[in-house]
């Protein structure tokens, strides 16, 4: 496995080993971490980051999120009993929707993540495409994010394929129509490039977590410098030490 | 040696990577007969109380909790389900009874601030109470990790060794004795969390 950065979810960059980097964004004071296999959805299996995760909890002491290829509670149930404390889904949850339903009865809301990526279509719409980005569907995010709570999801991962890695800002307007479409919280992702753009999905997205990947991988940003920058902003985020 | 109680629910990898991080014994208790021979035990807990509980009874290790922890006072720590099931009722998913250890039921959430989401996910800080073993050597107002949409409402008050606020104060810690339990994860709360569980495996009751 390797960790890779993308831009509009192709032109994959090898970044270096995930579990080293996880490493880092402990220590720079990451408030969680997400491991999505980008690859699983589009081959159709779980590629169960067992062995990234399981090297991950052995040194890493903080909330990890865990997704990518995800189809049955078995695999959920695998992924928490190896590290993960919640699980996300997307392309199965789109074709299965009742496994929204099955995981929150058997495992909590609070350990499902509904994962949504959108892109805007030829008719400029937003539509919820999956299979990594390869697929589009006619769902709408805002109306697949209602189902994903009503069927008992805990949180939304959100994120905005055409952004993805373009390092230009959130997509605001949905992610302040899907806060407001549902009660409960709303991480925000794709597009972060400057401090400010995570204080604007808090700010006027009311995004209730923002996550950034590219952003921290180029140039001199780390998570330590995010969140003096959020601090700032009076927005409540964990001190650290 | 702190046995970890494997029900089949909880994050049994990382409660035991972070108890061997800050230097414990750890087994794993597969089966009911494991937990007579450990010095401390560990009740985590990740999912619904239903499950929870249902699991607890049907592996057998209710009766073996009240012999060990009840009537040999071992030392327990409950982890966020672990620690609810520990309460007499829950009415998440309908009412169900638990191990009633508190006299305690567990309760939705309900923040006064409707910008404030369910479920209860991220950092927060807590108040502890001054002189509390398990928070020895933290500083005031400690960051800890939540991930919660239900929380164990205390009908007596000395139970209760630490609150968080979340739209309006919720359990966060309690102990009664040799009992000892966490609404928040001190495996996934960083160093803070890691203190909480060195001051756990120092205890002596």
């Amino acid at each position: 496995m390797v960790l890779v950065t993308s831009v509009k979810f192709d032109n994959f960059n090898e970044i270096g080993d995930p579990v080293s980097q996880a490493k880092i964004y402990e220590a720079q004071a990451a408030d969680e971490l997400l491991f999505v296999d980008i690859d699983a959805s589009l081959e159709n299996r779980c590629s169960l980051l067992i062995d990234v995760i399981r090297s991950a909890a052995e040194e890493i002491f903080m909330p990890f999120t865990v997704g990518g290829g995800v189809r049955t509670i078995d695999d959920f149930r695998l992924l928490l009993l190896n590290g993960a404390d919640k699980v996300s889904i997307n392309t199965s949850a789109v074709k299965n929707p009742n496994l929204i339903n099955d995981a929150a009865n058997v495992f909590g809301a609070q350990c499902v993540v509904l994962s949504i990526d959108f892109k805007k279509t030829q008719d400029n719409t937003f539509k919820v495409w999956t299979n990594g980005g390869t697929v589009e569907t006619d769902l709408s995010p805002v109306e697949w994010a209602k189902e994903g709570e009503r069927r008992g999801a805990g949180e939304i991962l959100l994120t905005s394929i055409d952004r993805d890695g373009t390092r230009t800002g959130l997509e605001i307007e949905m992610i302040k129509d899907i806060v407001g479409a549902v009660t409960i919280p709303v991480i925000a992702s794709g597009g972060c490039g400057l401090a400010s753009h995570f204080v604007e999905g808090f700010i006027e997205g009311k995004a209730s977590a923002v996550g950034a990947g590219t952003y921290f991988c180029f140039k001199d940003e780390n998570p330590m410098q995010v969140r003096s920058q959020i601090k700032n902003a009076g927005i409540s985020i964990r001190l650290h030490k | 040696m702190i046995g970890i109680i494997d029900y089949g629910m909880g994050n049994i990898l990382s409660v035991k990577n972070a108890l061997e991080m800050i230097g414990a014994e750890v087994e794993i208790c597969h089966n009911p007969q494991q937990v007579t021979n450990v010095e401390k035990i560990v009740l985590p807990g990740v999912g619904a109380f239903r499950d929870c509980i249902n699991n607890l009874r049907s592996k057998k290790f209710v009766e073996v909790l009240e012999e060990e922890v009840i009537k040999k006072g071992k030392p327990i720590l409950g982890i966020c389900l672990g620690m609810q099931v520990m309460a007499k009722r829950s009415y998440e998913g309908g009412e169900n009874n638990g191990l009633g250890w508190f006299d305690a039921e567990i309760v939705r959430l309900k923040p006064q601030d409707s910008s404030l989401r369910i479920p209860h996910i991220g950092w927060n800080n807590i108040s502890f109470k001054k002189d509390i073993f398990l928070f020895r050597n933290i500083p005031e107002s400690p960051d800890f990790y939540f991930v919660h949409s239900y929380f164990m409402e205390c009908k007596v008050p000395d139970d209760v060794i630490a609150t968080c606020d979340y739209g309006g104060n919720f359990t966060a810690s309690v102990q009664k004795n040799n009992i000892v339990a966490t609404q928040f994860h001190p495996e996934k709360s960083q160093d803070f969390g890691l203190t909480v569980l060195q001051n756990f495996s120092n205890w002596t009751f």
